[in-house]
């Protein structure tokens, strides 16, 4: 029959219609903004720098290496090195950054920045009501504005900021180590040149010239 | 035969008008349709020449939506053209990582670990189911069926985009794929869910078939239009839908057998007579298809790492060397062509975009057609001006 095929068009039509009233499968719109859904935990917009503790100035993971200036593809980020260091997280010194701008209104939200960061420093957040009524500041964001605390990154992306924390607690761990066994190294050393210098000064008859330093002899333990 | 079917017209031509003389009176009328007609997806411009309603000429007109892509590229390292290709064409992104993926990885001798490559497979198959259900709700769109069907498709598309969200972070701009693998895991809740997906997509595919596939008005509107013949198809080296609907055995995944599509069973659906419904129908038969491909590979997906350990991702050079690199796009045959000079950054970076092939021939399609089926042989080509004009 003509038209046959275009009533089981419609009956599809108004099955869907009225299913709408009844099936969440058939209706599947959310009134934004007086509901809203909440962020996958891979959801990615914009970067941000984390700092630990309180103190955004002194807690900033960020060393100025100057990796995602370089690999960010649409070249949004634009940082300046400071020319003096402060302590990282490690206790080792480190440059960090005098200027850290991103120019939001460039970025495309790629995450290439978080994935070459070898610091754990820059991170991508869930917020994206970011408009503004300024069209030449408004978007960029300056290291104030970028910083955030590591309470936020676990807020944001709990499973990740986790797994950022153990790996910057095993580099941390590493690094303790390693100033331990050279400490260690050092005392060492030190001791060895004491008794050394005994030694000589013992083995020296009185009143003659001190000997010349020569290279200590293999301890049998090393 | 259907009784609605449109013939297409026999020995066309251009009949001017004349005047009592015998001197013909100009009444073609040269139309720009575009660039921002609604029915010309995205920024395109036809210009076509009508006698009366009917097509004489047409001359397609793109370069609207032009950025620059293959020269940023050759400024910016390899892995930071990644992202840029996911806004070629902005509806198959994972596809399009794919095929940039593949190729460097050629170029840079890197394996890619067995569980990275069963997610790529289900990544470009969720694509290809996604690309072409919007397809599908265009086209009824560009032949009138304003909103309804299109609202379905879109859907449909959004729990895929939702399932990409989870994994790769964004919807669209998934930039998930990275050489030697794949960025992030998938856990094995999401592998469940998508599996769910699937199995429901078949009842939405049957729904949607009932609503279009015999509609009289869809056959009288598209069976017999826009013909393209077998020999055109492939001298103007057309791939893709268009290409299987033309009658031509050709899918990538098939003759390359790049990825693991070689343990999938599916086959490749072929049309008969080239037209507008054929192209239609390929596309939903293709559909079918890959659901059968992500039930195999989400049954089969095994356990192990999703990253080739010798990858690496800053100070990526590759050895000095050349290399194209092509897959199996849900437009077509998407290949990337990369020269490098060992440097962090390629020397030449040349994509080939399905789109932009199966374009070229729009007015061999169109010829002797009227104006109004114009539209809809557009639709049927299934353009994207991101991959167009890139």
């Amino acid at each position: 029959m003509l038209g046959e095929q275009i009533i089981k068009g419609m009956a599809v039509t108004a099955k869907n219609f009225f299913g709408s009233y009844v099936s969440k499968e058939r209706l599947t719109t959310v009134q934004y903004p007086e509901e809203r859904l909440v962020p996958k935990e891979n959801t990615r917009q914009f970067p941000f720098l984390v700092y630990d503790g309180d103190d955004a100035e002194k807690g900033l993971r960020c060393v100025a290496c100057q990796i995602c200036e370089k690999e960010c593809p649409p070249q949004c980020i634009y940082i300046i090195k400071s020319k003096d260091k402060k302590p990282d997280y490690k206790g080792q010194a480190q440059v960090y950054p005098i200027t850290f701008d991103i120019d939001i209104s460039v970025c495309m939200s790629c995450s290439i920045c978080v994935e070459v960061c070898p610091f754990e420093s820059i991170k991508m957040d869930t917020e994206f009501e970011l408009s503004t009524d300024d069209r030449f500041e408004g978007l960029l964001l300056h290291k104030k504005d970028l910083a955030k605390s590591n309470s936020h990154y676990h807020k944001v992306h709990a499973q990740d900021a986790k797994d950022s924390d153990a790996a910057l607690a095993v580099e941390k761990a590493k690094a303790e180590a390693k100033a331990k066994a050279a400490a260690e190294a050092k005392a060492k050393a030190d001791a060895e040149a004491k008794a050394k210098a005994a030694a000589a000064a013992a083995a020296a008859p009185v009143g003659a010239p001190p000997v010349p330093t020569t290279p200590p002899p293999a301890s049998p333990n090393k | 035969m259907n009784a609605f079917a449109a013939q297409p017209p026999k020995n066309f031509e251009v009949k001017p008008k004349l005047d009592r003389s015998g001197t013909p009176i100009g009444d073609l009328l040269e139309i720009s349709m575009g660039p921002h007609h609604p029915s010309t997806h995205g920024v395109f411009r036809m210009d076509v020449v009508l006698d009366g309603e009917t097509v004489v000429k047409l001359k397609p007109v793109f370069g609207y939506l032009h950025r620059n892509h293959e020269k940023i590229g050759e400024n910016i390292s390899y892995l930071s053209s990644m992202p840029y290709t996911d806004r070629l064409d902005y509806f198959c992104s994972m596809t399009n990582n794919w095929a940039y993926a593949l190729t460097i990885e050629k170029l840079a001798g890197l394996a890619v670990p067995e569980r990275a490559e069963y997610i790529r497979v289900i990544m470009a198959e969720l694509t290809r189911l996604q690309s072409h259900t919007c397809l599908v709700g265009f086209f009824v769109q560009d032949m009138g069926a304003l909103g309804t069907p299109m609202m379905y498709a879109f859907r449909e598309r959004e729990k895929i985009l939702d399932l990409f969200e989870e994994v790769s972070g964004a919807r669209m701009m998934c930039n998930y794929m990275r050489f030697g693998g794949v960025r992030v895991d998938v856990s094995d809740d999401w592998i469940a869910r998508t599996k769910q997906l699937v199995a429901d997509y078949c009842k939405f595919l049957d729904e949607f078939e009932t609503f279009i596939a015999e509609n009289e008005i869809v056959l009288a509107r598209t069976q017999g239009v826009g013909v393209l013949s077998r020999e055109l198809a492939i001298s103007a080296s057309i791939t893709g839908p268009m290409l299987r609907a033309a009658g031509v055995n050709y899918d990538l995944r098939k003759v390359d057998k790049y990825g693991f599509y070689s343990r999938f069973n599916f086959k490749v659906p072929l049309g008969d007579h080239g037209d507008v419904y054929d192209r239609y129908m390929v596309r939903v038969l293709e559909m079918r298809e890959s659901i059968k491909i992500l039930d195999e590979a989400l049954r089969d997906i095994p356990a192990g790492p999703v990253m080739d350990p010798k990858a690496k991702l800053r100070g990526f050079r590759p050895k000095p060397g050349e290399v194209y690199g092509r897959v199996e796009a849900p437009k077509g045959e998407l290949g990337f062509y990369v020269i490098s000079d060992g440097s962090p950054n390629p020397y030449r970076y040349r994509i080939r975009p399905p789109s932009f092939v199966n374009l070229t021939i729009l007015e061999d399609m169109c010829l002797g057609h009227k104006v109004s089926d114009a539209i809809v042989i557009l639709g049927s080509v299934d353009i994207v001006l991101g991959e167009v004009d890139r």
